[in-house]
């Protein structure tokens, strides 16, 4: 047996889980997916001695989109869940374009997105998604709930600013404005294996194609999901071009991004990746929001 | 000491119980309570897929759940496909035909991981077919023939329908 000894309770409700973790608070690790939990277990680098398994509460499954304006998903929906719903590919083409890229289909078919989000893997491509879409989280616990900016919840490295007697109940994503276009493009060694750089461009256009509004965040590039704001700051009110994207590849991939490097690739590599990759995002991006912008008129 | 939890779990149809620790992962259930070693278990990270699973029609890794959490559900392992040598599986008839396996280590999984795969997608092209296998590692064929054996599985199950 590859873990270290624990404890399990297989929880019901959400009450039940919120009394659980008043109870063992850091003690204990909540169990949804388990795709990154048990992997970690198994190499004994995380032995928690109570697992919580909130596999039953079927009241954090959903996805529903509330009043045409935010996406409300529970925390333990299943990332192919996500990835096969028909208004989350109609609405949210990025979250959908994104969730084949994350781990492999049998990995999805178990994984939860509050699992991943909670996780905080630097290397995940939904935090640095959920960070471009604006997206809230929802924490609840015995006390009552907050509602937090997703920007505000990554701390760092498998860090977040959940308290021990916390869980992440729901993720809120609000509607992307009509005139906005994004891009999600990652390089791995293999298909659904952590990538070496990714990034996730957002860009929302005027009437007439000039960019009021843009985003950039990078996954593996960092202590945590990187947002390059100053790169980001470049686009505004500029109109597609190459030498625009060249610049905000420049700035993000020189100026921005921390990566660590690995095995796989060295830090320059990964620079020259986010550059290529930023240039690569932007120019799809900035197509994707014109095209909307055309068809409104 | 962390005392026994009992299990009831149906696999392949038919129900087993056992006490078992929390920490005991579903593969090393399946291989070493219940004696169902079609199972394999590679890199028991998730990684490789050799330890693909039925679970509710979908194909997941049996090194990263508990055996304690499958209490109560209904499971299928390779040992679900044929009922003898003679009586294989259309995929792994299909696998046995176009030389779709050399040394058989990452096959189970494989096969776990298409069963619903073809189920799902009853014309799948090449390259969906090298996506759903992005998930599983092989260290002999190179792929190229256990693309063909899916492939041709969809075929065969297509024109028998």
């Amino acid at each position: 047996m590859k873990p270290a000894p624990f404890d399990y309770i297989a929880l019901n409700s959400i009450e039940e889980i919120t009394s659980a973790l008043n109870e063992y608070g850091d003690d204990a690790k909540i169990l949804a997916g388990g795709q990154s939990l048990v992997p970690a277990m198994n190499f004994r680098l995380l032995q928690p001695t109570m697992l919580l398994d909130i596999n039953n509460v079927s009241k954090l499954d959903y996805v529903k989109l509330n009043g045409d304006k935010t996406l409300k998903i529970g925390a333990l929906t299943r990332q192919s869940t996500i990835e096969k719903d028909e208004i989350i590919k109609e609405k949210f083409p990025l979250l959908h374009e994104t969730m084949p890229q994350v781990a492999h289909s049998q990995i999805r078919n178990r994984g939860t997105i509050g699992g991943n989000l909670a996780h905080a893997d630097p290397a995940s491509e939904l935090p640095a998604v959920c960070i471009a879409m604006g997206a809230k989280l929802k924490l609840i616990s015995k006390e009552g709930e907050r509602i937090i900016p997703s920007s505000e919840f990554f701390q760092g490295m498998f860090f977040t600013s959940l308290e021990p007697n916390e869980i992440l109940a729901e993720i809120q994503i609000p509607i992307p404005t009509e005139h906005s276009g994004f891009s999600f493009m990652e390089f791995s060694r293999r298909r659904g294996d952590y990538a070496l750089m990714g990034v996730a461009a957002v860009v929302v256009l005027d009437k007439n194609n000039n960019c009021t509004e843009a985003k950039l965040v990078y996954l593996n590039a960092g202590d945590g999901q990187v947002d390059a704001k100053k790169a980001a700051s470049v686009l505004g009110g500029e109109k597609s071009s190459p030498d625009l994207f060249i610049e905000a590849g420049r700035i993000a991939s020189e100026e921005e991004i921390d990566p660590f490097g690995n095995v796989h690739a060295s830090t320059s590599y990964q620079r020259h990746l986010a550059n290529i990759l930023t240039q690569r995002a932007l120019k799809i991006a900035f197509e994707r929001a014109a095209k909307k912008e055309q068809n409104h008129d | 000491m962390i005392k026994l939890k009992s299990v009831s779990v149906s696999v392949n149809g038919r129900l087993y119980e056992r006490e078992i620790e929390p920490r005991l992962l579903l593969s090393d259930f399946l291989r070493h309570e219940i004696r169902l070693t079609g199972t394999h278990v590679g890199c028991e990270h998730g990684v490789c897929g050799a330890c693909t699973v039925l679970l509710d029609n979908k194909a997941v890794r049996a090194c990263l759940l508990f055996a304690i959490q499958v209490d109560g559900q209904e499971l299928f392992t390779v040992e679900s496909l044929a009922e003898s040598q003679d009586d294989l599986h259309p995929l792994q008839n299909a696998f046995w035909e176009t030389h779709g396996l050399q040394c058989g280590f990452c096959t189970p999984g494989i096969l776990m991981t298409m069963i619903p795969f073809l189920e799902e997608n009853k014309d799948p092209t090449e390259h969906e077919v090298r996506e759903a296998l992005s998930g599983n590692l092989c260290r002999c064929t190179g792929y190229q023939h256990i693309v063909d054996a899916v492939l041709l599985a969809a075929e065969n199950q297509k024109k028998s329908n």
